[in-house]
């Protein structure tokens, strides 16, 4: 037998080791926070990685996880032995697979990373929803509580699948155990071979579907026999038990590794027992312990196989001292009598005391409670209120634990007091940001300490709902013993704070324990400067707990020894030196041999600078002496304005601080619903580098503002009498066009808001004359101007907006003054996708109703805590919705379908109140053309007259007609998302939809890639381009969806590039919503997944439109009205190689490197490809108008 | 006709070599370059800087944005293998050393000393024959004297000679206030071949964008006129061999290359303009120009007309400046 190794992985890699080994074919797709699993599944199959039966499992990437459900099941039923991986929704979508593979009697596991469900809003994070509503299929439920267990449950379910012939969900929670590093023993592959007899394998095999010995399986049944089917697995159920339990002893028999059906653990003679599954059941294990110890009978119980629950196991697992029982579902399901595991309990009991089999003399009390949904923290202080509770004489039932319940009371009171860790154990907190490589530092620190044998290491890393400029806090533990925290950590004896700038907005000592070890990054002060730049109540917590502060000036280090910004080796040599948790030398030469062994590739030199950088750190480390008072008047900055509304101050605010976990129910809408407009509260300051104005070399065109991912620059004209009251530094030209002598222009960028991509500049083509580097725009450091320039931003909001009635929409230059009503988001710097969705709502903000594709779009979009979707000064602006990622297409025509539902009914009711309202006015309603924006604003107007009428009107059907009437104002209908959704999982939904014929608008914002989940291959994603599950370069071009609906005829497409032809891209979008039909944009979006440099993208994207690639074009119905070619090729005929776009992006370049002959020969395919589509579209737009489809007119 | 040569102490069986360029950038390639007839094939340069910034480049591109967001922790799939390395060019280097019977020298444009060894070893264990210094620094420190500049050239061949067994050349710019004393610094120090000279990267403006533009543009026959001074004053005077560079797009420019002194005479503008086959063309001019004239060798040919062997030595020197602008006069004033 070979030697077990021990290393440090997370949850998802230590199910995925197993279920790779011990199946042949792995149908997947991407969700959170499974998709690593099916990452590491492809990578290793790309890589060669054989299974225990020598041979490398096949791995497919599905359109959906219907898809991969679908994919496995046909898999199943022909003999492979076939896993998948999902979570969440995704598993929601396999359901009615499961149902037929449980039917069937197929050997499978689906393993899956716990997640909640979408319901009053998305969350990715962990919790029980997801596993529990596939209950009634037949799947059985194995969970795992810890990472170990996530490798070693998953070779019990396949052992136990083989056996029973039934198949089962293995689950661990999402985030807590599929991301938390943990250190853990590896089985061997003998060690998994053992546990899988051949001859099942082969009975599995023998049941496939097989042309030499047919039969039919999947057959229509009738009320004759069905229901009795439907009955003759009951035995395989009943064996399951025994199954699975006989599968753990042997497993205990070749590891020493040994688990229950349900293990118990605490006073043998407890009274009063949780019965908990997944991670939670780590905390409530621990916490038992520490009041065991105390004189404590309380004893946990961990539930492993939930379904089929055996009573039998169940109640002798039990203790038969316990009186009272509280199960804790990490779930909820409203409108039930219980939640579901808690239910299960109580009947079990229940029967167990009608049967004569209870082992307690008296039923124990049961009460049932819900704790941890989206990842909320379950800590001791937690389950000690659990027990707390249970040793009242009328404790409370259907409880819930972790949150304040102060509508309906459900919560129970805990001590927030109550903290256990361990003084054995290291317990480290660093603030990062996902820039400076804290995170990455720490994963390897783990691993240095996780290596070393007297040591146990865990890591769990906390991330911001930004996806630029975020804050990471990592959760580090290190200890004698094996890590059983599944919680934050609480107290903290050691706090790195990497950004000096985070100790002014959050509470980053709060948890730091009395005489914790503090670690500043004091950039850019130097350490002995530090003390006095701290804010008053920073220095109070020093002063109080005693804290021991060290500083270093980490970005002058990195600097000097030409690391750039990343002070991540810098910041992890000052961890050890001073954390003791390794002796310094010892932990000093770790550092150092980990350098060697991840740089070496790079070169000696690389080697010899980061060797020198941790010498110089050492040298550059400094202890803060703290004064035995605190010195600094300065408090902390107010999380939001005065000014921010009521909802922002108390409840965004909260969110914002980091402290939505205090925030009772009754502070939070009951129907998900938010108000617009918050992330202008939030200044995040997130670049150092802003963009400047230089009113005298500018020409006013409009580019910057259109490319701004983030819409921080705005432009405004105005009569210069407005001046009178502006600050002095507010800067102003005069407006370049004549004939307008006395009006101004400002270009004003609002710097607290800006991610300092630098598109802005790349894209100014005004340059100095004495000075060619210097542009109408360009970068400088922030500081020293924004005084000034809050103060301008301030008098720029009171220039009153422009009138749109005189702004020219048909050009960039005039759509810089149409403010955009989608601002501040927090996607990546640089975003390709942004400038498109604030044009949007530039040009149609005030009417527009977007349904917005679960992804990147939905997450910058719609994450809280603040929102981007902005309101007019009018008031009005985009309404929004998520509602699901395979979905979007056909919840975005609902929103079509209302507006004409509810139109046409307004023009009934209109027409049978016209005596009472006026016939004139009833006619310009519903006749009025609705075209430009001087139309619409008359309608407005128009609208605002007929309001005023109703309301006089006594007639009820007045009451009905106020209650529809602004849909006489024409509704402009979005449906947004990226190509995961349009070319994917959300494929025929919008094929349908445009098959319809009904006025909606699809902006497919194409990266090519999915991009909110990390980069997985989509249809979109081009040949040649390497992305996750595509390791080796993707072997075939991508969809042209574009003229799949051009097919159609009577769809209105476009294919647009911002960075090529910004024109174009307005012209196309205002087409698209002028037509009256269903009309489909492919918007080119350069993307952070492509491997390029951000600031470059608006290039990339003009090369892409260069070499073919991305050709431009507009395919217009409405043109055929006049006999016209509707086809309109917008890009002159490529004039460069693909290659010279393609070895610009990472993406493509990996394969060039890895694979230079394959990279060479799609390279060569793809270019052919390209030409000959070129010579397709060239030849559609020297056709004849008569050669297209007729004009439709729904 | 005996058109063999001996260049770095290699015998070549005629004079015309590819040199450096992207030509020589596949095996495919490089047989054709064989295959077309010529005598040895020098690669395209590896540039230690390239290879630091792709590396740099690739640390940066696949990591940025990483571990920011919880559901996208990464963008790429693992990729263990993946080398910015040397390991291309090397591999290059020994697929077309095992595909070619002509000797394939490998270039090596470095940064840093270190580099300039450690990549000249991986080179000969690769297969090179010899090994080509392209050194190429621009001086625009101002506080850099010539002697500076001139020691760091020499240091270089010195630590490169020590560190390699097979033989070095050193493709030089004519910017010294000295050549023929560098040149012979050079030949002290070890170098076993001088290529005159180097085409440095000369950027041009784009008066449209109003930047600093890149714009390789192929050499012209004229160009051969400063190598072939120079050849021919070097020649007989130095242990090292010599290679001529630029402007070779007709047999006439390898004839009189070959008068001056060289050793071997490189091309690439002539074959990027013309294709690789132009090789042959160019070695059956020369062949047929010494047919014509009755030369019976290269060796007899070599170095015919350089400063020694000439009538007039001086018409190398000061008094050849005054000839040329008298013509000038006599032609068009």
């Amino acid at each position: 037998m070979t030697e077990r190794q021990v290393t440090t992985i997370d949850g998802n890699e230590a199910a995925a080791y197993v279920a790779y080994r011990v199946n042949e074919v792995c149908t997947i797709y991407p969700i959170t926070p499974s998709s690593t699993m099916a990452e590491l599944a492809d990578q290793w199959s790309a890589e060669g990685v054989k299974n225990i039966w020598g041979t490398v499992p096949l791995v497919m990437e599905m359109q959906s996880e219907g898809g991969a459900a679908g994919a496995a099941h046909g898999a199943l039923q022909t003999g492979a032995l076939t896993t998948t991986f999902t979570a969440s929704q995704g598993l929601m979508l396999m359901i009615p697979n499961m149902y037929k593979i449980a039917g069937e009697l197929t050997s499978a596991v689906f393993h899956v990373a716990a997640r909640s469900l979408a319901t009053q809003g998305l969350s990715i994070f962990g919790d029980h929803q997801d596993v529990m509503a596939v209950r009634p299929t037949g799947f059985c439920l194995l969970a795992s509580n810890s990472v170990q267990e996530a490798h070693d449950m998953a070779l019990i379910a396949q052992a136990a699948t083989l056996e029973a012939r039934v198949p089962f969900i293995h689950f661990f929670d999402g985030f807590r155990t599929s991301h938390e590093v943990n250190k853990l023993t590896l089985l061997t592959d003998d060690e998994i071979r053992a546990m899988i007899p051949d001859d099942l394998v082969l009975a599995h095999r023998a049941r496939a579907l097989n042309p030499d010995r047919p039969f039919i399986r999947g057959t229509a049944q009738n009320p004759d026999t069905y229901f009795q089917s439907r009955e003759t697995v009951n035995p395989f159920y009943a064996k399951v038990p025994g199954i699975v339990q006989a599968a753990m002893d042997k497993f205990a028999g070749i590891t020493g590794r040994r688990y229950n059906l349900f293990d118990y653990f605490g006073d043998p003679a407890a009274e009063r027992v949780i019965v908990i599954m997944g991670s939670g059941a780590e905390a409530a294990c621990e916490t038992a312990a520490y009041l065991n110890q105390r004189g404590e009978k309380v004893g946990v119980l961990q539930v492993h196989l939930y379904l089929p629950l055996s009573a039998s196991h169940f109640l002798a697992a039990l203790p038969t001292s316990v009186k009272s029982i509280a199960v804790l579902d990490r779930t909820k399901e409203p409108g039930a009598t219980g939640e579901p595991m808690y239910m299960d309990v109580v009947n079990t009991l229940f029967e167990a005391q009608a049967t004569g089999t209870l082992p307690m003399a008296i039923l124990p009390r049961v009460i049932g409670g819900r704790y941890g949904l989206s990842s909320k923290e379950f800590t001791p202080a937690m389950v000690k209120a659990v027990f707390d509770e249970l040793r009242k004489d009328q404790p409370k039932n259907h409880f819930t634990v972790g949150i304040t319940d102060d509508v309906t009371f459900t919560s129970l009171e805990v001590d927030s007091n109550f903290i256990i860790e361990s003084d054995q154990v290291v317990r480290a907190m660093f603030f990062g940001l996902g820039a400076d490589g804290t995170v990455g530092a720490n994963k390897n620190s783990i691993k240095i300490i996780g290596d070393d044998p007297e040591f146990y290491a865990q890591g769990y890393f906390v991330y911001d709902s930004k996806k630029s400029g975020s804050q990471t806090v990592s959760h580090l533990r290190f200890g004698p013993d094996p890590i059983r925290s599944s919680y934050l950590v609480q107290s903290a004896n050691f706090i790195g704070c990497h950004q000096f700038n985070f100790l002014d907005r959050g509470d980053v000592l709060k948890r730091a324990a009395q005489g914790a070890i503090v670690l500043l990054n004091t950039s850019p002060h130097e350490p002995e400067e530090a003390w006095d730049r701290l804010p008053r109540p920073v220095q109070d917590e020093v002063i109080a707990k005693k804290l021991e502060v060290y500083g270093i000036n980490a970005e002058k280090v990195a600097r000097d020894n030409g690391m750039g910004t990343r002070i991540n080796t810098i910041m992890q040599t000052c961890f050890f030196a001073i954390s003791k948790v390794l002796p310094r030398d010892k932990a000093i030469e770790k550092i150092k041999y980990s350098i060697k062994k991840t740089y070496t590739r790079k070169g000696d030199e690389v080697v010899k600078k980061n060797f020198e950088a941790v010498d110089n750190t050492l040298i550059n480390l400094r202890k803060i002496a703290v004064p035995a008072t605190a010195t600094s008047t300065r408090r902390l900055p107010p999380i939001v304005p005065a000014g921010a509304p009521d909802f922002v101050q108390k409840v965004t605010a909260m969110m914002m601080a980091g402290r939505g976990d205090e925030l009772p129910v009754s502070a939070l809408p009951i129907d998900g619903t938010y108000p617009s407009a918050t992330t202008q509260w939030e200044k995040r300051n997130i670049s150092t580098f802003v963009p400047i104005w230089e009113p005298n070399i500018c020409i006013q065109c409009g580019n910057c503002s259109m490319v701004c991912p983030h819409g921080v620059i705005r432009s405004k004209f105005y009569h210069d009498a407005s001046l009178e009251k502006a600050p002095a530094a507010f800067k102003h030209a005069p407006i370049d066009a004549r004939g307008f002598p006395d009006i101004r222009y400002t270009l004003q960028v609002y710097l607290e808001d800006c991610t300092g991509c630098g598109l802005c500049v790349e894209v100014c083509p005004a340059k100095s004359k004495e000075q060619t580097g210097r542009k109408a725009i360009n970068m400088a450091i922030k500081e020293p101007v924004l005084e000034a320039e809050r103060a301008n931003i301030g008098f720029f909001e009171t220039l009153p907006e422009v009138d749109r009635g005189r702004v020219d929409f048909s050009t960039v230059r005039g759509v810089q003054f149409l403010p955009p009503l989608f601002e501040f988001s927090g996607a990546c710097a640089g975003c390709g996708e942004t400038p498109y969705v604030k044009l949007l709502s530039q040009l149609f903000g005030d009417r527009l109703l977007v349904a917005n594709a679960t992804g990147c779009s939905s997450i910058y979009g719609g994450n809280l805590p603040t929102t981007p979707w902005a309101v007019n000064h009018e008031g009005r602006g985009p309404a929004w919705s998520n509602s699901l990622f395979e979905d979007n297409a056909e919840f975005g025509l609902g929103f079509r379908l209302t507006a004409d539902k509810h139109l046409g009914y307004a023009q009934e009711l209109l027409r049978a109140l016209a005596d009472k309202i006026g016939a004139d006015l009833v006619d310009d309603l519903i006749n009025a053309e609705q075209i430009t924006e001087t139309d619409i604003r008359r309608q407005r107007g128009r609208l605002a007259e007929l309001k005023q009428r109703l309301s006089e009107i006594a007639d009820p059907r007045a009451r009905q007609l106020l209650a529809v009437v602004d849909q006489m104002v024409r509704r402009s209908v979005w449906i947004v998302g990226g190509d995961g959704w349009a070319y994917d999982i959300g494929s025929s939904g919008v094929d349908h939809v445009l098959s319809t014929g009904r006025d909606v608008n699809i902006l497919v914002m194409d990266t090519e890639v999915y991009s909110n989940t990390g980069g997985q291959m989509s249809k979109s994603t081009p040949m040649g381009a390497v992305a996750k599950f595509a390791a080796a370069g993707k072997q075939v071009g991508k969809k042209d969806i574009a003229m799949q609906a051009v097919s159609y005829g009577n769809v209105y497409v476009a294919r647009i590039a911002l960075g090529a032809n910004p024109q174009q891209a307005l012209l196309a979008f205002r087409e698209a919503e002028a037509y009256d039909g269903p009309a489909l944009i492919l918007a080119y979006s350069h993307c952070i997944a492509h491997g390029i440099n951000m600031q470059r993208g608006l290039d990339q994207q003009h090369l892409a439109v260069e070499s073919g690639h991305w050709p431009l074009f507009r395919y217009n119905p409405a043109v055929r009205e006049s006999n016209e070619n509707p086809f309109i090729l917008d890009s002159p005929r490529p004039k460069i190689p693909l290659k010279k776009y393609a070895y610009n992006e990472m993406r493509y370049k990996v394969l060039a490197h890895t694979n230079p002959q394959e990279a060479e020969h799609l390279m060569d395919l793809a270019q052919q490809a390209i030409n000959r589509r070129w010579t397709m579209y060239e030849d559609m737009a020297a056709r004849s108008g008569d050669t297209f489809h007729p004009k439709f007119k729904p | 006709m005996d058109l063999r040569t001996t260049y770095m102490g290699m015998e070549l069986k005629h004079p015309i070599v590819a040199s450096s360029s992207p030509l020589a950038g596949s095996v495919a390639n490089i047989k054709r370059l064989e295959d077309a007839g010529a005598s040895a094939v020098v690669l395209f340069s590896l540039f230690e800087e390239q290879l630091k910034h792709d590396s740099a480049a690739m640390e940066h591109l696949m990591t940025a944005g990483t571990e920011s967001f919880a559901e996208s922790l990464s963008y790429f799939p693992e990729v263990d293998d993946y080398t910015v390395g040397p390991d291309t060019y090397l591999d290059l280097l020994r697929r077309s050393s095992a595909a070619v019977d002509i000797p394939v020298i490998g270039s090596l444009n470095g940064i840093t000393n270190t580099g300039w060894i450690e990549y000249a070893q991986l080179m000969q264990q690769a297969g090179a024959r010899g090994i080509e210094l392209n050194i190429y620094y621009i001086p625009a420190d101002l506080t850099t004297s010539g002697r500076e500049v001139e020691d760091r050239y020499l240091d270089i061949v010195k630590a490169v000679k020590a560190a390699v067994t097979v033989p070095v050349a050193v493709k030089l710019s004519p910017f010294f206030s000295a050549i023929g004393s560098m040149a012979k610094s050079l030949d002290d120090a070890g170098a076993d071949a001088l290529v005159l000279f180097n085409r440095f990267y000369q950027p041009d403006f784009d008066l449209d964008r109003l930047e600093v533009a890149p714009n390789l543009q192929l050499s012209t026959p004229d160009e051969i006129r400063l190598p072939l001074l120079w050849i021919a004053v070097l020649y007989g005077k130095l242990r090292a061999s010599l290679g001529a560079t630029r402007g070779v797009h007709t047999p006439i420019e390898v004839v009189k290359y070959l008068m001056a002194g060289a050793d071997a005479v490189m091309t690439t503008s002539a074959l990027l303009k013309n294709g690789v086959n132009y090789l042959s063309t160019l070695r059956d001019g020369l062949k047929t120009w010494m047919e014509i004239h009755q030369y019976e060798s290269v060796a007899q040919m070599k170095g015919s007309m350089s400063q020694q062997n000439v009538a007039d030595p001086t018409a190398f020197e000061r008094a050849n400046y005054i000839k040329t602008l008298e013509s000038y006069k006599g032609n068009y004033a």
